[in-house]
């Protein structure tokens, strides 16, 4: 692939944006789902939920990501678990993204105005009913924008899959400017497609945001 | 208190000369004609009170006189100096014209000292511990002096706004301007603060108010100027809330409001 | 295979650890300061109502925003050096994390700055300041101050992107670890090590910028006015 820049290079950064979309993809479904469990354990009866849900979002909070990529891959390995850079970046992400969103959401849970709780429990419905059909409907609303809002962030932050060897759009990057030597056009590409993928979300989460807002007496 | 060294350098204008003049003022929100000719004249020492129905464009008024608004017609002229003139010195303009508005707008990070001594110090030198002494003195003046090193919040919304009016006092104007300055306070705080501002009128202060105390305008004002639909519909001496000579003036003293 | 942890060699480095614990901070700092003072010019350039200035900044908060920190660490290594200009890893880190956290600090800064009723500010006109002196004491400092737990979370944020930079080889304590790891084998028991290294010295971060809201805000201080 040596030379100049080609269509060769392109359909490469192509392939390895896709692989940034994927991975993106598996970081949100992933870490959504141990998200909301650990929302839900945020705001759980439970005292001993509660403190592990909270050890759990200040441990994962207070440490880098790439150090959380670099545990799962080599410090795995070192120890005997041997697992793919896929498996690695997609298990990093989840842990990673399942702290920010489990906050995130816990706060728009939290946010359910006062008295729909009180209204529901006077309702006679038991605490899941209660969360299931009264709280989290109202609370899905309210944290739509701000987990659009993060989608950019974990686009972003799947870049760093890359030092674990993971081929997305970084890498891919990387793997061309060993042959080629232009690494300002290339990561100013890269910069680019990023930018692509991320910028219509921002709009999208603030025009959400926006309109929650104007909305927002209804909620109340 | 020495402190008037920036005043110095503005004109002094005749003894005679009204401190503030409007001559037809013409001023429009949008397609919204909100003073529509308005003329009337301040004179030193005076306490002139505007009236009208809110919408009647006396607040616009007023805020006109500090260039708050810009007016898209006529003239205004403030201790000699013409207003609706775009090279207006603004500075100078505000260091003669102190204003009080419905909100007290203090600065809720600063203690009412501080409040008090921003403007002298930032904006005519005045040293630090000169500022303070000052403020002591102003502080005194509105019946505050315990509450030197006290927050806004801290303070009912009656001490509050004899703070601000303390803040104005400072800057040591030559017209102070009310704007509806008892408007968000609770009916048994606003006799505190009109007291302070009849201290003011006796002590020579001149004074224009928008307010909607019509008892304590008749006490005080030395000119009322009615304001009806953007125009001034009938001005004199404070008996004319007693006897107006407009059914529209009439009507608006005898709804009390 | 059993699991066999073996902490101790990765314990005996604890100077290298310091060491870059230490750079991280400084980093951290030199981002946080420089980058304040950009968010700061950058938040009264986006309300300044000069509509090229007002572009120019939205231009630089969304670039930033909605690209990767690796990818901007790597165009500022390599365009320095495309310019012809060696800089030490250190100093380019530096400059890549100011860019990044100015952009976030002009966004947060912005909705603090804008916070600020009206009022205050024609307040602070009638009383003669200038458009200086009210952007310093009547917006700036209570701007800042109603944003301050937002600012707080984005610098630790920040400290702890920082160890992004350990890829173009500064030296800070991500790159110690993958030293470490390197000559230990002990790969697992290093990040252990140093991931509750950086929980710790968000703890130290978060409490820093509590001591600093303390001087900053004596209001806060007197009457414990919630931030």
């Amino acid at each position: 692939m040596g030379g100049s820049l080609n269509i060769n290079h392109l359909l490469f950064l192509g392939h390895g944006a896709l692989w940034t979309i994927g991975l993106s993809v598996i970081a949100l479904v992933g870490g959504g789902l141990a998200g909301f469990l650990v929302a839900l354990g945020r705001v759980s009866p439970s005292r001993t939920l509660r403190l592990l849900a909270a050890t759990y979002v200040q441990l994962i909070q207070g440490t880098p990501l790439l150090v959380i990529m670099f545990l799962s891959f080599f410090g795995l390995a070192a120890i005997g678990f041997n697992i793919s850079p896929l498996a690695a970046a997609g298990a990093s992400m989840t842990i990673f993204v399942a702290a920010y969103l489990g906050e995130i959401w816990r706060g728009c849970i939290e946010a359910v105005p006062r008295p729909q709780w009180e209204a529901a429990e006077g309702l006679a419905l038991s605490r899941s009913q209660r969360m299931v059909k009264v709280i989290l409907p109202q609370a899905i609303r309210i944290a739509t924008p701000p987990t659009v809002g993060f989608m950019v962030q974990i686009v972003k932050n799947t870049s760093l899959a890359s030092v674990v060897g993971f081929v997305e759009l970084t890498r891919s990057g990387q793997i061309i400017n060993n042959s080629m030597f232009e690494p300002f056009l290339i990561y100013s590409i890269i910069a680019v497609v990023y930018f692509s993928l991320c910028y219509p979300l921002s709009r999208l989460s603030r025009r959400l945001e926006r309109t929650a807002l104007q909305k927002k007496p209804a909620l109340a | 208190m020495n402190v008037s060294t920036a005043q110095s350098a503005s004109p002094s204008p005749a003894a005679t000369a009204p401190v503030v003049a409007m001559r037809g003022v013409h001023k429009s929100f949008g397609p919204l004609k909100v003073l529509d000719g308005v003329s009337f004249e301040v004179a030193r020492g005076e306490v002139t009170v505007l009236i009208g129905r809110s919408g009647s464009g006396k607040s616009t008024a007023l805020r006109c006189i500090d260039r708050f608004e810009t007016i898209d017609g006529g003239e205004i002229e403030v201790c000699g100096r013409r207003v609706d003139d775009d090279k207006l010195d603004l500075r100078a303009l505000r260091l003669d014209v102190g204003i009080v508005f419905q909100s007290y707008n203090l600065f809720p990070h600063l203690t009412i000292e501080e409040n008090i001594t921003l403007a002298p110090h930032a904006v005519k030198r005045v040293p630090k511990d000169e500022a303070r002494a000052l403020a002591a003195k102003v502080l005194k003046q509105v019946g505050l002096e315990d509450k030197l090193h006290a927050y806004p919040e801290q303070l009912s919304g009656g001490q509050q706004q004899r703070a601000a009016i303390a803040r104005s006092l400072a800057m040591q104007p030559k017209v102070m301007l009310f704007d509806e300055v008892t408007s968000a306070l609770d009916p048994e705080l606003t006799g505190e603060v009109l007291k302070v501002i009849e201290a003011l009128a006796a002590d020579g202060m001149t004074m224009v108010m928008v307010t909607h105390e019509m008892g304590f305008a008749r006490g005080i004002a030395d000119q009322v100027v009615f304001m009806h639909k953007g125009k001034v519909h009938e001005a004199g001496p404070a008996d004319i809330l007693s006897s107006p000579s407009t059914p529209e003036l009439a009507q608006f003293v005898g709804t009390g409001l | 295979m059993g699991l066999e942890l073996d902490f101790s060699v990765v314990l005996d480095r604890w100077r290298s650890l310091l060491d870059g614990a230490t750079l991280t901070l400084q980093l951290a700092f030199i981002a946080v300061v420089c980058g304040g003072i950009i968010g700061v010019f950058g938040a009264i350039g986006r309300r300044g109502g000069n509509p090229l200035v007002e572009r120019l900044c939205g231009a630089y908060v969304e670039g930033i925003r909605n690209t990767p920190l690796l990818v901007q660490i790597f165009l500022v290594y390599f365009g320095l050096s495309s310019l012809g200009l060696k800089f030490s890893a250190f100093t380019v880190a530096a400059v890549a994390l100011t860019i990044n956290v100015g952009a976030y600090t002009t966004e947060i800064m912005r909705a603090g700055f804008d916070s600020i009723v009206k009022g205050q500010i024609e307040a602070a006109e009638g009383l003669g300041l200038s458009k200086a002196q009210i952007y310093w004491h009547v917006i700036i400092w209570p701007g800042i101050e109603r944003v301050y737990p937002a600012l707080t979370s984005q610098f630790v944020l920040l400290m702890l992107a920082s160890s992004v930079t350990s890829q173009i080889s500064a030296e800070e304590l991500t790159a110690v670890a993958n030293y470490i790891q390197s000559e230990t084998y002990r790969s697992f028991e290093t990040y252990i090590v140093v991931a509750l290294i950086y929980v710790a010295l968000s703890f130290v971060m978060r409490f820093g910028f509590w001591l600093l809201s303390l001087a900053l805000f004596p209001r806060r201080r007197r009457l414990g006015t919630p931030l």
